[in-house]
């Protein structure tokens, strides 16, 4: 028996546009269990980054419930999602989201910052997991001193260094070219291999078939799908 | 947090060396102007009370205009003011013109102020040599002169005066000193004056009244009694008549400078301030400029777990260490400046701790006050728009 470490019930997300009120997310019933590679493949316009915001806990849902590592996720003070944010979740970005102006150690030593692990530490935890991503000659260089793959190693490696419940990734291969892309899905598989939990968010089949498991949305409706979609 | 917050503080401002640069100038010219206007003011100010203080803190002057009925103090009304408690001593003057002549020639139009010994012992560098006139000079009535600079110069050509003879109104005295030779600071010319005791003008050349006093006060602290007290004295010496006389108390005077001088270097700190408001709207641009170019920088800190409450710390530290470097800047350059005008009119230069003080908190005051707004705009962003706005 797999322990459950996310569940969605009937989550709805509106927005008001105006008088408008535009529903994104039309009653989401998801569960996610400890070591799941899911991909969540949709169309743009379809809701996936809502969905990946609310997963995120960058976002709450309108109604319906969502449980992440037990606890309910609703509208709490910033600072409470802050910290769920920095404990649970492990974001990795389309266009990397690395600071220019720090080194690759320095910016995976970010959320172990607003975690409040003392310096020594920070640099030893950083150390190592970009070792583990194939970066340990290029701990000091910058951003803009690395390539689009290596980069994505550093925003991977940030997102693993605070030990995370969930991976969850926007789009990881969506700024690179196809041999990098191909590179970046390796390294998801080996972590999926090692027992992370992640989630992909990607409009692109080819991509999501990486997963262990996929499943479609359109038009903010949720369903299973299946491999050779 | 903080030590990583004031780290990243320093790189940003690093990093944008210009933009910060032309930020800090407001703080710059603003802490410079603040510091340079106090150190000035007070280095003058010091100037002028010691120079007020070297004539005495501790004297009550009475100048004797007399009325028509009495031209002036009679020996016997000194007698009564020295009989006041809290009196060290009192120096009357007795003023007036005369001709002094030595060897066929004369001088003209020259000051004759009659003395005491207390006046010599209460006051510095009067002779430039010879000696003073003693207490027993003033028993006696003795014959003895110092004499102007101007005076040994053109009657004593290659004689050294002392110990010689002058005539001063026809009368011979034994010159046993020349006066220092007087500057632009002094409160009268004495390069054209003889000093003689004053009971020797009262004696022999027929003065009848005495046209000032200065009165030395034992204890500076009972000042304004003392002060009351003569003035009763003098009241009652002129038949109630105050017209006859003014009094003027050096420590009221010292006390009245002092307060118009703050005065003075408040205004003056007060309108440079207003360029410190400039500065601090200058840095409040930046950093809303600021929080605008990394508005995905902060949504990516929040998406990675930093609160709301940091990132507004972090923006303010950003906003203190820009106006503490300025601040330090203009604080250099402020008292660069006091020292530069300070040499130039030649007044005294003084820094004080509170003037740094002054410098580091106003400074850092306004980073706080200027910074706040951006900063709390900051950490009010919403982390997803944040994020989209790449």
């Amino acid at each position: 028996m797999k322990e459950k470490i996310l569940e969605m019930k009937n989550l709805v997300k509106t927005y008001t546009m105006g008088d408008e009120e535009q529903v994104v997310l039309k009653g989401i019933d998801l569960k996610i269990n400890r070591g799941d590679f899911l991909s969540v493949l949709g169309p743009s316009g379809s809701g996936k980054s809502t969905l990946m915001n609310i997963i995120g806990c960058l976002d709450v849902p309108t109604s319906g419930s969502y449980y992440l590592s037990g606890e309910r996720i609703e509208d709490l003070p910033e600072t409470a999602l802050s910290h769920i944010r920095n404990r649970e979740i492990g974001f990795i970005f389309q266009q990397f989201q690395l600071l220019p102006r720090l080194s690759a150690q320095k910016n995976v030593e970010l959320p172990l910052i607003y975690a409040g692990v003392p310096e020594k530490e920070r640099q030893l935890r950083s150390a190592d997991i970009l070792k583990r991503v194939g970066l340990a000659e290029k701990m000091k260089n910058r951003p803009n001193q690395l390539s689009g793959g290596q980069q994505q190693r550093v925003a991977i490696a940030r997102a693993l260094v605070t030990e995370p419940t969930i991976l969850l990734a926007d789009e990881p291969t969506g700024a690179l070219d196809q041999q990098t892309g191909h590179q970046i899905m390796e390294l998801f598989k080996e972590l999926y291999q090692e027992g992370k939990t992640i989630v992909m968010i990607t409009h692109d089949g080819d991509v999501a078939k990486n997963g262990s498991r996929i499943v479609r949305i359109v038009d903010g409706n949720l369903s299973e799908g299946v491999y050779n979609a | 947090m903080l030590k990583e917050s004031i780290k990243m503080a320093l790189e940003n401002i690093i990093s944008n060396k210009m933009r910060s640069f032309l930020t800090m100038l407001g703080i710059i010219i603003g802490v410079g102007s603040v510091i340079a206007l106090i150190t000035i003011v007070s280095g003058a100010t010091s100037t002028v009370t010691d120079q007020v203080a070297s004539m005495g803190a501790n004297t009550v002057t009475i100048q004797v205009q007399g009325t028509p009925l009495k031209q002036g103090l009679t020996q016997g009304d000194v007698t009564k003011i020295s009989e006041l408690s809290n009196i060290e001593g009192i120096a009357p003057t007795i003023s007036g013109q005369t001709t002094v002549a030595f060897d066929g020639k004369t001088m003209d139009e020259i000051s004759l102020q009659g003395k005491n010994d207390v006046y010599f012992q209460n006051t510095e560098d009067v002779i430039s040599a010879g000696r003073i006139i003693n207490p027993v000079d003033t028993e006696n009535k003795s014959r003895v002169a110092l004499i102007g600079n101007d005076i040994a110069n053109e009657l004593y050509v290659g004689k050294n005066p002392i110990g010689q003879e002058i005539k001063i109104g026809g009368i011979t005295y034994q010159v046993i000193g020349i006066l220092q030779e007087s500057d632009s600071f002094a409160q009268a010319d004495t390069n054209k004056a003889v000093m003689i005791p004053y009971t020797t003008a009262m004696g022999v050349v027929g003065a009848k009244y005495i046209n000032s006093l200065t009165v030395y006060i034992a204890d500076e602290a009972l000042a304004d009694t003392t002060t009351r007290q003569i003035e009763g004295v003098l009241t009652k010496a002129f038949n109630g008549d105050d017209d006859g006389y003014s009094i003027v108390n050096m420590q009221s005077i010292l006390e009245t400078i002092a307060e118009m001088t703050s005065i003075l270097s408040m205004m003056l700190g007060g309108i440079a301030s207003i360029s410190l408001v400039v500065g601090g709207i200058g840095i409040m641009n930046m950093m809303l400029v600021s929080v605008t170019e990394r508005t995905s920088e902060i949504g990516l800190r929040k998406a990675l777990g930093a609160e709301p409450k940091q990132i507004q710390l972090q923006f303010l530290i950003e906003s203190v260490v820009l106006c503490l470097i300025g601040g330090i800047i203009g604080f250099g350059l402020g008292v660069s400046l006091a020292w530069v005008v300070a040499n130039l009119i030649g007044t005294s230069f003084a820094l004080t701790a509170s003037t740094v003080l002054l410098a580091i908190g106003f400074s850092a005051a306004i980073g706080v006050v200027f910074g706040f707004m951006p900063a709390r705009k900051a950490s009010r962003l919403n982390p997803i728009d944040a994020l989209r706005s790449i």
